[in-house]
């Protein structure tokens, strides 16, 4: 990573909780002491729509936006949205992978069919792959929108940012009687 | 000084820099993607801010507010700039007394929008400098300068943001405001801000004078820069285009603009002179390209990068090496789209869904009705611009008379029609269009995120204030007949819509239902409905209403356990939010209410 800018691509589903662990992330960067930018597009986006998010820390971040081809992390909340940004993908992404399904429009009318196989079209192009089930994990812990800070857990691992700058952040974006639960679901995340 | 270095998006940082710099009054109406600037500025104290009916009105009360000797702020999105743009011409010649920034954040790729249009054309049609911030914490700075410049050129000044600028984020340095700038106070001035023809004509040379000045500073403007690298190729450019070339091209020279009107030109003269080849990026028009060639300097502009959507880093990289973007996978391909789509439970749902029943042509509006457009509802025929629906429609009746009676219908937001429907409501009521006019009040301007207006009843700073009532004024402007339904009465409402739209006169539909995303209200009980599986003949009745809670299971006869159906409806109990359309439509009684759990 040293002096390379790393590059992050989160994409899912408008209402996943996507903005708060692009937000969550891009703060922990800023905290570990690198130059940190991210992108996204709200608007239309928020109807329950395709959403994209991109987070890039380094040295010195000039683009906010990530090239094609060169994503170091690649973060799906959702199977089919993984799938629409394979071109995004480096040759030895990183990719983490909620196991979750949802259903856009024309696959909920009936009219096209549910893509098949993502996990595995994902893992023959990674570097390293972890799929979570994060939404199953979530009910476990007791709070379905927990998804987003599993999901970061999971992360961890992968970023030389240690558990600590994550967690203390994390406490700080929930009121008290929140905070249990996702410092629970971050843990489950870890070592998911 | 306590210096703390945050991330914030460039609205956050354009709101920051405003309280930096001693703003007492800011006003926008909401547009993306420049929403989030008066929504950061509302939390500082000190400035007085509103969300005004719209642009026009946001900034003659800044202009109002800087003629009194205060710095002011107007926000708005680029087609913003077209409903401002009267007085902002005029503005020119009269200059102000305080600092006026007007911040216009373009859409390349139109996110969210009607157009791509690029606002620095304005600068040079308004004849006013604009200043452009390639990151957050420019955003920050340029508000500032910008405001200084207003003052000191007595003009004022566009700040040009683009949705890449106002939804990313970066690092700003924080600072705590500069010394109080001097009271507003009263002072007449009739010469100069008195635009009679007489007065007027005086003014012009002014406003010329003025660009000859500006002109002169921008040589010397620290925040136009040269960044010397290799000497092979050089790079004017601005905004966040500036970033994507530092990316895939850190080893040349830069000529980076801060302020893109008016131009440097002798900067730009001795830069070109001493780099072989010469290049301008920009996003969308070749607005520094033209006036580079002007010149009678060769630059390669629009020949390498693309006029139409957003540059990426990939586009130029394209440009500037000739590498190819990594063509979009076959797998991506093909994958069903996923294009935003009305709420669970949207009280838009109803009326869309009986539109699309009866067939009638809609000339449509701005708003998240607009969603209305996509399949399997497809009730929208036309959306132009803000209040476009209703003229459109007064339109089709002049041209087609009985021909368009009882086919055509207007739908317009509470938040569009106050921002600009009323006057083509009274279009209609003067001129006896035979039209109808269905306004969807769901209390809010919901497609930004629910902003208060003046319907709501609260201020931007969430104080109580008047609400305007629609059906008063609908009738004041001269319609006889108003009607208010409840759209998530189908049968009711439905028997509304066909009575009125064969009326030979103006007449209004009021939707009344709070958007389900409110706060405040509720119209719908959250209780999830279910679909009896025993019961449910597979029609599809339900599912033609598009509610993203509602999907089609397929099945085989075996499956089917013996039922002539290919498939049946279900419902996710934890997207559907209880509107009972869905119960409305089947004729079969499958579809019931559960008791929350
Ligand atoms: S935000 Fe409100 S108005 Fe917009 S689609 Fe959702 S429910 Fe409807
Ligand atoms: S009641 Fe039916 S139409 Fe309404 S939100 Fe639930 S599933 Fe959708």
């Amino acid at each position: 990573m040293d002096n390379k800018t790393t590059n992050i691509l989160i994409v899912g589903v408008g209402g996943q909780g996507i903005i708060l662990a692009s937000e969550i992330m891009a703060d922990v960067f800023l905290e570990a002491g690198f130059d940190v930018k991210k992108s996204e597009v709200h608007g239309m986006a928020q109807r329950g729509g395709s959403v994209s998010t991109h987070v890039r820390f380094g040295p010195k971040v000039f683009s906010p936006l990530i090239k094609e081809g060169e994503v170091d992390i690649f973060m799906s909340f959702e199977e089919l949205e993984a799938l629409r940004y394979l071109h995004y993908l480096g040759p030895k992404s990183t990719i983490i992978l909620n196991r979750q399904r949802l259903n856009p429009p024309a696959v909920s009318l009936g009219n096209e069919a549910y893509p098949e196989g993502a996990a595995e079209i994902l893992s023959r192009r990674a570097g390293k792959f972890k799929g979570i089930p994060a939404r199953d994990l979530a009910l476990q812990v007791g709070d379905v929108r927990a998804v987003n800070i599993i999901l970061l857990g999971a992360l961890q691992p992968f970023l030389p940012i240690s558990e600590k700058i994550w967690t203390e952040n994390i406490l700080s974006r929930f009121p008290a009687q929140a905070q249990k639960v996702n410092l629970e679901a971050f843990e489950l995340g870890r070592s998911a | 000084m306590n210096e703390k270095r945050i991330l914030l998006s460039g609205n956050e940082a354009v709101a920051r820099g405003a309280y930096e710099s001693g703003v007492k009054v800011a006003a926008a109406y909401p547009g993306t993607p420049s929403t989030e600037i008066l929504e950061n500025i509302r939390a500082y104290k000190g400035i007085y801010a509103e969300w005004s009916p719209n642009e026009k009105v946001a900034l003659e009360m800044g202009m109002g507010a800087a003629f009194a000797g205060a710095r002011a702020l107007v926000a708005m999105k680029h087609v913003g700039v077209n409903v401002a743009a009267d007085p902002l011409f005029t503005m020119a010649y009269t200059g102000l007394r305080g600092g006026l920034v007007l911040v216009t954040a373009d859409d390349p790729e139109m996110h969210s929008s009607q157009n791509e249009q690029d606002s620095r054309n304005y600068a040079k049609f308004a004849k006013v400098p604009m200043l452009e911030p390639s990151d957050s914490q420019e955003a920050k700075d340029f508000t500032g300068l910008a405001l200084e410049l207003s003052e000191r050129f007595d003009t004022p000044v566009m700040l040009r943001s683009t949705t890449r600028i106002s939804h990313s984020k970066s690092i700003v340095l924080l600072k705590e405001p500069a010394e109080q700038t001097a009271e507003p106070k009263l002072v007449k001035d009739p010469l100069k801000f008195v635009m009679l023809p007489a007065n007027a004509r005086k003014r012009h040379p002014v406003v010329e004078k003025r660009m000859e000045d500006l002109s002169r500073f921008a040589e010397t403007f620290p925040e136009n820069r040269i960044e010397w690298g290799e000497n092979k190729i050089g790079i004017i450019t601005s905004g966040i285009s500036y970033q994507y070339a530092k990316e895939v091209m850190p080893e040349a020279s830069y000529l980076k603009l801060g302020m893109v009107y008016p131009l440097p030109q002798e900067l730009i003269r001795s830069f070109a002179s001493r780099v072989e080849k010469l290049f301008v990026v920009e996003d969308l028009d070749p607005f520094i390209e033209e006036q580079v060639r002007a010149m009678g300097i060769a630059i390669t502009g629009k020949a390498a990068f693309p006029l139409c959507g957003e540059l990426t880093p990939a586009l130029v990289a394209k440009g500037l090496k000739g590498f190819s973007p990594l063509p979009v996978d076959e797998i991506s391909r093909n994958l069903p789209a996923r294009p935003p789509i009305m709420c669970p439970g949207c009280p838009h749902r109803g009326i869309f869904s009986i539109l699309s029943k009866l067939k009638l042509y809609v000339t449509g509006d701005i708003g998240c009705y607009t969603l209305g457009f996509l399949p399997p509802l497809s009730a929208i025929d036309t959306c132009v611009c803000m209040g476009a629906s209703i003229g459109n429609a007064l339109g089709l009746d002049k041209a087609l008379g009985e021909e368009a009676l009882g086919k055509v219908v207007a739908v317009i937001g509470d938040s569009t029609f106050l921002h600009s429907g009323i006057t083509g409501l009274l279009d209609v009521a003067y001129n006896k269009g035979a039209v109808t006019l269905i306004i969807l009040d769901n209390h809010t301007t919901a497609m930004t995120g629910r902003q208060d207006h003046p319907g709501t009843g609260f201020t931007l700073k969430g104080e109580e204030a008047f609400q305007v009532d629609l059906v008063r004024l609908a009738k004041v402007l001269g319609v006889k007949h108003v009607k208010v339904v409840n759209p998530y009465q189908l049968a009711a409402t439905e028997r509304v819509i066909k009575r009125e739209v064969k009326r030979p006169e103006p007449s209004v539909i009021i939707s009344q239902a709070p958007c389900v995303l409110s706060r405040r209200e509720r119209a719908v009980t959250g209780k999830p409905f279910l679909v009896n599986s025993e019961v449910c003949t597979g029609c599809r009745a339900c599912l033609r209403l598009g509610c993203p809670a509602i999907m089609w299971v397929k099945e085989n006869e075996n499956e089917a356990g013996g039922k002539k159906r290919k498939g049946r409806a279900l419902i996710d109990h934890f997207l559907c939010n209880g509107c009972t359309l869905c119960e409305q439509v089947c004729k079969f009684s499958a579809i019931k209410e559960t008791n929350g759990q």
